[in-house]
């Protein structure tokens, strides 16, 4: 990864490209990469969709290596959805193909003028920028159908649907997967509508011709990447329970501890939990041929995906994470899994956020505009509103925010004007904190408290109260800025905080790669500095201590079964950044 | 007394999901792990009434006990 590409979208004539030294970006990567160049060169307080904005794609350290799992790709800009700085990673087939054409990045700015709507081809030999226009408006399934017969099945895409081009803040970037569906998704912060902004429909990827990137101490990368494997697989997490069951494994250790926001967090038991749990998920998708175990990329040794298939035995979509199957299912009262895998299947087509989507839609039903547990009510307003960029479409689309003063809510669960994810903060405080006070607005991967609070992974933090939050989370959100950097799954914190031979292990497969020493101590820098430099543009945007708070019905209404309010106080949550 | 005794993920494979079984007073969760053949290793969360317990807890009169082993994704 010794390059970075630059594609200046504004230049007269027609879209411009360069490619520059990586420089310090040579051995850098994912969200360190991303937002360090949006630190350095895009005015915090510019408008998100303007040409001064710029899209930034990294993929990480170790991506297009032989290290297990190290196959996601960030992507970072300023969100027009928080207005803040924005990283969004997934996983999918492109960050082993953009490391393995040796790009540190991709830097795209500027606007063109006109209507015109780009596609940009990156082979080994040449970057191709051009019109096509007869990808408008056409969702990501029929374009990555229509372009497969252009491009064909060895390469890796990135897209945006209609979302994207109508420039929703709730819009994602779809990467696909190994068999090439648009199914991983750079979800969170409106990162589509950026890419959308540009007029960019699509990038796509191939790497013929070009090979693994070389480690520097082979053999001790080589030993490295066999201890991580053997330490991912026997844990009982990344081994067992991710491969049988998929993340939403979760909905039922949530529901039973009573953590788990149900008809926009009112309650913390959905009475529908067991139908739409992992459990019943597994059992279905086996039941009609499916998949309950499916890797998001290759080189994937967790495999926590899986194929949905519809009542006839035809794919339908992947199998919906724990955060999707919560957001459209007992956010929204919905206990029917067929509805909530069609609406998983309209977020990934039109490229929107799960998380964001169905939070709104829950916020809207609130308001009134249907029933909780409306199922066939939701999918029309995906397939109907979202989809076809009607008023009420574009409303949803803006997220829960938006959504919730357009139908004059009062409990609208954002934090930064972001959704909050699948843990109510009354009961899982430790992830109260991180929404709270992460750089990205509510995001449950910027600090994974609920490990600790309720899996007791890597520790024992009693989740119903505030004392021993606020260090936890600081902790998590340090590490995971770092893995967040690596293009290692997140997953891998599982295996990495309970067993010190396979924290070892990823230390030495960078370090194996790179040809030096990684200690403890410099994953603990690395994530400083990119936290550091993220509140840092935040500020510049014109966050505060103020923003770094959740919204005040958590504090004034208790959530039932165990009545408790979120018990951190304002002054303990300005105490996590506590060496800058 | 009857306690209820909910188990999830692997540990439904061969056993059950919900049941209302009779113990007598007082006994211990590790005892009806124990008795159910769950490896005391394995078990991961252990909720009783939807609080976080111990294998050593003592049980009451219409207790839900919910067993898990060790979970996560996210």
């Amino acid at each position: 990864m010794d390059k970075i590409l630059r594609i200046n979208m504004s230049a007269a004539g027609g879209p411009t490209q360069s490619t520059e030294k990586a420089g310090e970006f040579a051995a850098l990567g994912g969200r360190a990469t991303t937002s360090t160049i949006v630190g350095k060169e895009v005015p915090p307080d510019c408008h998100p969709l303007s040409a001064e904005n710029k899209l930034v794609i990294a993929p990480g350290m170790l991506s297009g290596t032989a290290a297990a799992i190290s196959g996601r790709i960030s992507v970072g800009c300023k969100s027009p959805l928080t207005g803040g700085i924005k990283e969004s990673n997934a996983g999918g087939q492109a960050a082993q193909v953009l490391a393995r054409l040796g790009y540190a990045a991709i830097i795209i700015e500027g606007i063109p003028e006109g209507d015109d709507l780009y596609k940009i081809h990156i082979n080994k030999d040449r970057v191709e920028i051009s019109v096509d226009n007869s990808n408008k408006l056409l969702d990501n399934y029929p374009l990555i159908d229509k372009l497969i017969k252009e491009y064909g099945d060895k390469v890796a895409y990135m897209s945006i649907g209609s979302a994207g081009e109508r420039l929703m803040p709730s819009a994602s970037i779809a990467c696909t997967d190994p068999e090439l569906r648009p199914t991983r998704h750079c979800g969170r912060g409106g990162v589509g509508a950026v890419m959308g902004s540009k007029k960019i429909k699509v990038i796509i990827l191939d790497d013929a011709g070009c090979k693994n990137r070389p480690p520097q101490d082979a053999e001790k990368f080589k030993a490295a990447n066999r201890v991580f494997v053997e330490g991912i697989r026997k844990h009982p997490v990344s081994g067992e329970g991710l491969p049988a069951y998929g993340t939403n494994v979760l909905t039922n250790v949530l529901n039973e501890a009573g953590g788990y926001p149900t008809n926009n967090f009112k309650t913390g038991q959905f009475e529908g939990g067991t139908k739409i749990s992992g459990e019943s998920l597994a059992e279905l998708e086996i039941s009609r041929g499916g998949k309950a175990t499916h890797g998001c990329h290759r080189g994937c040794v967790i495999q926590c995906s899986g194929i949905y298939n519809d009542k006839d035995g035809k794919y339908l979509t992947k199998q919906p994470e724990y955060e999707t199957v919560w957001s459209h299912g007992g956010h929204c009262g919905i206990s029917d899994l067929d509805t909530i895998a069609i609406l998983d299947y309209w977020d990934d087509n039109v490229g929107v956020d799960t998380i964001e989507m169905g939070v709104a839609i829950g916020v809207a039903m609130d308001g009134g505009l249907l029933e909780f547990g409306d199922g066939e009510g939701a999918i029309r307003l995906l397939q109907d509103e979202v989809a076809k960029g009607t008023p009420l479409g574009r409303i949803l689309g803006g997220g829960a925010g938006m959504t919730g003063k357009a139908f004059g809510v009062t409990r609208v669960p954002v934090v930064k004007n972001q959704a909050l994810p699948a843990y109510d903060p009354r009961t899982v405080q430790g992830i109260g904190v991180t929404y709270a006070t992460s750089t990205q607005g509510a995001d449950h991967t910027a600090g994974y408290a609920v490990a600790t609070n309720i899996l007791k992974v890597g520790g024992d933090v009693d989740p119903l109260k505030p004392e021993g939050q606020i260090e936890l989370s600081r902790n998590l959100q340090i590490a995971t800025a770092s893995i967040d950097s690596t293009g290692l799954c997140l997953f891998i914190a599982f295996p990495i905080l309970d067993q010190p031979e396979t924290f070892q292990a990823m230390l030495d497969l960078l370090g194996g790669f790179y040809g030096i020493e990684m200690t403890g101590d410099d994953v603990v820098a690395l994530g400083q500095k990119v936290l550091t430099l993220e509140r840092k543009f935040n500020k510049g945007a014109g966050f505060g201590p103020e923003d770094d708070r959740l919204p005040r019905f958590f504090q004034t209404e208790k959530l039932p079964p165990h009545n408790l309010t979120f018990g951190v106080t304002d002054e303990e949550l300005d105490q996590l950044y506590n060496w800058d | 007394m009857q306690v209820t005794v909910k188990l999830f993920a692997s540990f439904q494979t061969g056993r059950f999901k919900i049941e209302v079984r009779d113990y007598p007073d007082q006994t211990l969760i590790g005892t009806i792990v124990r008795e159910l053949n769950i490896p005391e290793e394995e078990v991961g969360i252990l909720l009783l009434n939807a609080v976080h317990t111990k294998l050593d807890q003592s049980l009451s009169d219409g207790d839900l006990l919910a067993i898990f082993p060790l979970v996560g994704g996210g």
